[in-house]
């Protein structure tokens, strides 16, 4: 069977803050019902929390890390990769070995852990 | 009294900015930390000037600091129904490398890459200056619920993006350090024209990044540079207008900070022997002009080489209209003028165009007063402008 990653838009919240808790049951129900269909996924914390991967000059470059999301248009979402770190440093560093950041930019964004 | 009271306050943001950087290591969070340590720095105000600072007064801190941490865990896990995890003891009596290492991680996290630079300088002056949210806001000319919303927003994201508390690694550290010199930097050019609040923090950070790694030529440099610049400050300013590095008043520059500064360029200079490191050459700029008895007497020769110097690992438009300003009292305006219009893409920028108003009127030109227009339309400082129009003459 064809697999689909339905990427999410909306409000840009914090899914650990009290005031996403009603968000959150909404999701839960969601994941209850959809259970049979959903492979994985994740929330993620606010764009506040991003850090923007480049290398400079192609594959083994410069790695120019920028606070906040990505924020232009030139380039498309082509893919997304769920990396488990030590911690951000590690997560930029496999990130600037993602084809995707020699010429185009990865979104290094944190994962909610709800455990 | 008061004095006694001054010094106590002086120490407890000294050994403040200490215990700061152990617990943010023991508790794993730079928001707890900072209560925790706020706490505790209360305390001590309340009770050192009345009984006495105590013979440790760093081991004092530090206990205190952790027992306010525990207590808020404890609370907030109680809140929630669950366990509170253990927290890591402190030694009241902590060697030097340690108190070290985590002045270093403090340093480096601050000034994380990851960061905007804004949120680096809101948290340096913070943590790292010892500084109050309302004291930072009032350095930077900002509202204070702008700036504590930056400031949470930083500490939100090392915490959620689990930015290391780590010394960058050998490799990393010159790339890391870097970016943590231009933070300081800025903090200090920020203070440049008056707000002698900021340059003196800027300075105190130098001299703790000197003091913390007395090897790295990019410290010294820094402290170098923001030393001989400081030197300058009585004579910088005049009823609150802004003097030409050529007008100042030498008698007013200080000789201790100038001797103290070209010192530290000597060792930078020593330990950079093959690839010169872009401050401690600023910094031997900076020593040419602090050096010289009169502006006239300047050593144009030495500073030119040194600019070229500065090209080789660090090639801007902005250097080279620096190096053009000394060009232009060697070798004359027509030679300067040569150089400034060849600079590409600075048309944006007020300098380029305030250089080349003080060119074309040395050399007797009429378009001076055109470029001066364009120095005002891209946003010369009010101070300059008025300095370039009194040149200029009534057109």
């Amino acid at each position: 069977m064809p697999q689909y990653a339905a990427i999410i838009y909306a409000s840009d919240v914090d899914p650990t803050r009290p005031e996403a808790t009603e968000l959150m049951q909404d999701y839960n129900e969601f994941g209850a019902a959809a259970q049979a269909v959903i492979r994985g996924g994740a929330a993620l914390y606010p764009t506040a929390t991003a850090t923007t991967v480049r290398v400079t000059g192609g594959k083994g470059g410069d790695i120019v890390t920028t606070d906040g999301p990505y924020a232009e248009t030139k380039e498309a979402l082509t893919g997304f990769y769920l990396i488990e770190c030590a911690d951000l440093d590690e997560a930029v560093k496999v990130a600037a070995q993602i084809p995707g950041a020699w010429g185009g930019a990865i979104e290094v964004r944190p994962v909610v852990d709800f455990g | 009294m008061i004095g006694a009271g001054d010094a106590v306050a002086r120490l407890v943001r000294d050994e403040g900015t200490r215990v700061l950087a152990t617990l943010v290591r023991v508790t794993g969070s730079v928001d707890l930390a900072e209560d925790a340590v706020q706490d505790a720095v209360v305390r001590a105000l309340e009770t050192w000037p009345r009984d006495g600072v105590p013979g440790n007064p760093r081991g004092w801190l530090l206990v205190a600091a952790r027992r306010r941490a525990v207590d808020v865990v404890r609370r907030e896990a109680k809140r929630l129904g669950k366990e509170a995890d253990a927290m890591p003891a402190v030694d009241p009596f902590p060697d030097p490398v340690s108190v070290r290492d985590d002045l270093l991680r403090l340093v480096f996290t601050c000034c994380h890459p990851a960061l905007s630079l804004d949120a680096s300088v809101a948290l340096a002056l913070r943590t790292l200056g010892g500084l109050s949210t309302a004291e930072v806001a009032r350095a930077l000319l900002l509202p204070e619920a702008t700036l504590a919303k930056r400031l949470t927003r930083a500490k939100q994201k090392i915490a959620q993006a689990h930015i290391p508390y780590r010394v960058p690694s050998a490799e990393e550290l010159p790339s890391r350090l870097a970016g943590v010199a231009s933070t300081v930097y800025l903090i200090f050019n920020e203070g440049y024209t008056g707000r002698d609040s900021l340059t003196a923090e800027a300075v105190r950070l130098a001299r703790l990044l000197a003091e913390l790694m007395p090897d790295e030529p990019t410290a010294l440099g820094l402290l170098a540079l923001v030393l001989l610049q400081d030197a300058r400050r009585a004579a910088r300013v005049s009823s609150g207008v802004p003097v030409l590095l050529a007008l100042q008043d030498r008698s007013l520059w200080e000789p201790e900070l100038i001797k103290e500064g070209v010192a530290l360029v000597g060792v930078g200079l020593r330990r950079t022997p093959s690839i010169p490191n872009p401050y401690v050459v600023q910094a031997a700029i900076a020593a040419c002009h602090d050096l010289a008895p009169s502006y006239a007497e300047t050593n144009w020769n030495a500073v030119i080489s040194w600019y070229d110097v500065l090209l080789s690992v660090q090639d801007t438009p902005v250097v080279r209209l620096n190096r053009a300003a000394a060009v232009a009292e060697r070798d004359g305006p027509a030679a300067a003028l040569a150089l400034v219009d060849a600079l590409p893409d600075l048309d944006g920028y007020p300098w380029w165009h305030a250089s080349r108003a003080e060119l074309l009127h040395r050399l007797g030109s009429p378009s001076a007063s055109g470029a001066l227009e364009r120095a005002v339309e891209t946003g010369l400082p009010d101070a300059h402008v008025a300095h370039l129009r009194r040149r200029l003459g009534p057109q």
